[in-house]
């Protein structure tokens, strides 16, 4: 925002307090800072990748209470109050979640770039679909683009995934 | 890109919410789900002065099945519809629509009211809410208006809400006895935007004839039109119908435009072709 000589006016800041990975924080940010942006930049949480910007690639997907959705495409004070999950929340190194076992095992990433989005959307998926067939596998990543078209291991580490998780609740 | 600058408001009523959208009037650009809005500000195509968000508001979530007719809530999302049971059983059309709106990551955060009011023509919702005789119900201080689906729509990206007024439901009618619905699209990539999809609903009689044969078409106009094409099959059986004379007839009374998707022509191939399909699958449903 401009003032008519030309300098920086101060745009309004608005609190907002949500949960990330099991943490609350709280910050003050301008209305129009995304999702994405708030956890990159704010948070320090650069995890969640930045491809399109406008809801198309995926990469910015995070769980909002559970749920995949664009972090790209949600205003930071919308979340006000919610749960997120980032790819930071899905599991440690030591222990990985289902699906980021699944797409070590299966070959699921090549440049990784748009890793983080499938994983998200894939955690979810499995946890709605515990035991899914290739083509609803496929249905439930169509929304993400991987520009190395790793797209065969990637649907091989979906189905993967739901087995090791199916595996692990047994 | 990043948004401009804009000021900002999260009421937590529906007075608020309509209070707030009074005084920003033509400055103001409501906020549902984002789906559309937040690429819009992302690539600065557009720049409201004010965004009002509706997320806090109360009892706009709702999706109910009443007096014959699916009725949605402002807030209600795409996927909350598309896995509510009583709604699609009641207008079995709308999951039909919904699965083919965007990917599933989108439908969950993308409103079905939203999408009517975005009023993108190709948007599937804008061809449920045009054939099944539909309507909007609008919102501003003091008073409500019900819009229906031929009034609502009056051009691309441009419904007939007036500044200070928020759409607070929608009301899809549900379809006669005997009646099987479809719909049925070709995109260029899974979840893209359609360059031709057809919505159709064919009724049969208690002899199992055709009686009705409609269809509302998306990404072929400025505004979802609604075709009847009952005069090429109705009393005919399903099995002896002539579809592709009912398609026919379709394409005769569609202008599309090319774009850089497709030319005029092939979206005229597209129509004939996906109206006899549709057709044909609705009156199978229908039996």
């Amino acid at each position: 925002m401009t003032t008519t000589d030309g300098s920086a006016a101060a745009e309004a800041l608005h609190a907002v307090r949500l949960r990330v990975n099991g943490v609350w924080h709280e910050a003050r940010v301008p209305a129009r800072r995304l999702l994405s942006d708030f956890l990159r930049h704010d948070l320090r949480l650069s995890g969640t990748h930045v491809g399109c910007e406008h809801g198309v690639c995926g990469a910015c997907t995070v769980l909002l209470d559970g749920q995949p959705v664009r972090s790209c495409l949600m205003l930071a004070v919308g979340a006000r109050d919610h749960e997120v999950t980032t790819v930071e929340g899905l599991g440690t190194p030591d222990d990985m979640h289902p699906v980021q076992q699944a797409f070590r095992e299966c070959h699921g990433l090549q440049c990784g770039f748009c890793t983080p989005g499938f994983l998200t959307t894939a955690a979810a998926f499995i946890e709605e679909n515990p035991d899914p067939s290739e083509d609803e596998a496929r249905e439930a990543v169509s929304g993400n683009l991987c520009r190395c078209t790793g797209y065969q291991n990637i649907v091989a580490s979906v189905l993967r995934a739901a087995e090791i998780a199916r595996e692990d609740r047994a | 890109m990043k948004p401009s600058p804009f000021a900002y408001s999260a009421p937590a009523s529906l007075d608020e919410a309509l209070e707030v959208l009074e005084q920003v009037g033509a400055d103001g650009k409501v906020l549902a789900g984002g789906q559309s809005l937040v690429p819009i500000l992302n690539m600065r195509l557009a720049a409201p002065a004010h965004v009002v968000d509706i997320n806090r508001v109360g009892g706009l979530a709702h999706v109910t099945v009443e007096d014959g007719a699916v009725l949605v809530g402002a807030l209600a999302r795409h996927a909350e519809v598309e896995r509510d049971d009583a709604a699609r059983a009641a207008l079995p059309l709308l999951g039909q629509a919904l699965r083919l709106v965007a990917h599933p990551v989108i439908r969950n955060r993308g409103t079905t009211v939203g999408s009517l009011a975005h009023a993108d023509p190709s948007g599937e919702m804008t061809a449920v809410l045009a054939l099944t005789g539909g309507s909007v119900s609008a919102a501003r201080r003091g008073s409500t208006r019900d819009i229906a689906a031929a009034d609502f729509f009056l051009g691309p990206l441009e419904s007939a809400l007036e500044p200070g007024e928020l759409a607070v439901s929608a009301r899809f009618p549900r379809l006669p006895a005997r009646t099987g619905t479809t719909f049925v699209e070709v995109a260029r990539r899974h979840g893209d935007y359609a360059m031709c999809g057809v919505a159709a609903a064919v009724t049969l009689d208690d002899a199992g004839a055709v009686t009705a044969a409609r269809a509302a078409y998306i990404s072929m106009s400025p505004t979802p039109v609604v075709l009847d094409l009952g005069e090429a099959v109705a009393g005919r059986a399903p099995a002896d119908a002539d579809w592709a004379a009912a398609a026919d007839l379709a394409v005769g009374q569609l202008e599309p435009e090319a774009d850089i998707h497709a030319t005029a022509h092939y979206r005229s191939h597209l129509a004939r072709v996906l109206t006899a399909r549709a057709l044909a699958e609705a009156a199978g449903r229908a039996a």
